[in-house]
């Protein structure tokens, strides 16, 4: 084999290579961070945030518009605070519900927004005030079985 | 029962002799790189012989490893009615562990053992005194090119075998059982993330490359100089780099995928 085959099928190689890469970078994966711009912070104190997790999606309307950021327990309120970030293209007033939900029965937990209908906005490092806890699957099924242990106790009763 | 703590002493002290040796022998390795680049044909000659030449073995499993993660990953999704995500499993254990580890152990087994027959046999017969006779520096000549040749081309190998798998899936998962085509790539996209799945994945192969590169030409290099030697060091380069790229990867992704 002379050099110049061989230099051909090593040229090749490394070209298929770093194309396998691309693929991997562009169609298989997501570059992350590329599609928030100008973020800034919010937070948010919940009661009880389930299965929250750092890097889960914020999404307002069922768009994704910025993701969690920080995950921290305030010892003083007793609460969990979640701080995330937000992309700067977006705005919200200060009345905006923030919510705990699973996209489907078994899936990831994320960040909803409601926005209120207040005039003023939501500045870098605002606190949101209204909040909904996780649900907690455990506690609604109690609650649906003591309100169900009610109804049936008159009965016995007459 | 003093012979065998005389033998398990003996073979730690050795064991240890042996890392020492071989920590000496990768520093070798690297200064002399420098002058076995000016000569930048014999790296890509090994290029050739390490990459170009296990391109094959490497895309082909790779896609039998595809096709068989979309077969049994649709089997058990499916149960739970979530077959979409069966372009998350298949890329998620492709990036993530199973190219750089598969792709590792197919490359020390193709490439790393021809490199330790090769630089043994050039150790049976004198070729390395030889040339350090002509003050030509075996390890600028001969090891030093191997060693960057199975460097460079372990990341790529591994890059090409995910590529492939995740070919594999979708030919099984889309083409094959019908899974739909736009949520096996929407899926796919949401869950792998460049730098968490992908780049964590590149970062391990490039171990990997390291890892068994430099246990090929260090066996090759410390063999007993008989043909008995040389076949017990090709058999030693294979189980360590075996042995090596599996704890490697324990290692790294306990610290790289945690929580």
């Amino acid at each position: 084999m002379s050099r110049t085959t061989m230099d051909l099928w090593v040229g090749v190689f490394v070209a298929m290579g770093i194309a396998a890469l691309f693929f991997l970078a562009l169609k298989v994966g997501s570059i992350s961070g590329s599609d928030i711009q100008s973020p800034y912070l919010l937070s948010a104190r919940f009661d009880n945030i389930g299965g929250l997790k750092v890097r889960a999606p914020v999404k307002v309307a069922g768009v994704l518009v910025g993701r969690v950021s920080e995950i921290r327990y305030d010892n003083e309120r007793f609460q969990a605070e979640v701080v995330f970030t937000v992309d700067g293209r977006y705005k919200f007033p200060t009345d905006t519900f923030a919510n705990i939900l699973t996209s489907g029965l078994l899936g990831e937990q994320y960040l909803g927004l409601d926005p209120g209908g207040e005039e003023k906005l939501l500045a870098p490092g605002d606190v949101i005030k209204k909040t909904q806890s996780a649900v907690v699957l455990e506690k609604l099924i109690s609650q649906f079985m003591f309100s169900k242990a009610a109804e049936g106790e008159p009965a016995p009763a007459k | 029962m003093a012979d065998v703590f005389r033998k398990m002493g003996s073979m730690a002290i050795n064991g240890i002799w042996q890392l020492g040796f071989i920590a000496r022998f990768f520093w070798l390795i690297l200064v002399y790189s420098g002058q076995s680049f000016t000569r930048i044909h014999l790296t890509l000659r090994e290029l050739y012989f390490s990459g170009v030449m296990s391109l094959l073995i490497i895309l082909v499993s790779g896609l039998f490893v595809g096709l068989v993660l979309g077969l049994q990953g649709y089997e058990t999704l499916q149960r739970y009615g979530a077959s979409d995500s069966l372009g998350t499993l298949v890329a998620l254990s492709l990036v993530r562990e199973l190219g750089p580890v598969v792709a590792g152990l197919l490359f020390a087994s193709r490439a790393g053992s021809a490199v330790t027959a090769e630089i043994g046999l050039m150790k049976v017969t004198e070729q390395l005194k030889a040339m350090d006779m002509m003050a030509v520096s075996p390890i600028a000549r001969v090891v030093a090119p191997r060693f960057w040749g199975g460097v460079i081309s372990m990341p790529l190998l591994a890059a090409l075998f995910s590529a492939m798998g995740v070919f594999g899936g979708w030919l099984i998962g889309v083409v094959v059982i019908g899974v739909d085509d736009g949520a096996f790539w929407a899926q796919m996209q949401d869950a792998v993330d460049f730098r968490y799945d992908v780049l964590n994945g590149v970062i391990k192969s490039c171990v990997f490359g390291v890892a068994v590169a430099l246990i090929a030409v260090f066996e090759g290099y410390d063999c007993v100089p008989t043909a008995e030697g040389v076949s017990r060091a090709i058999t030693r380069t294979v189980v360590s780099s075996a042995l090596a790229i599996l704890a490697l990867d324990f290692v790294m992704t306990s610290f790289m995928f945690r929580g």
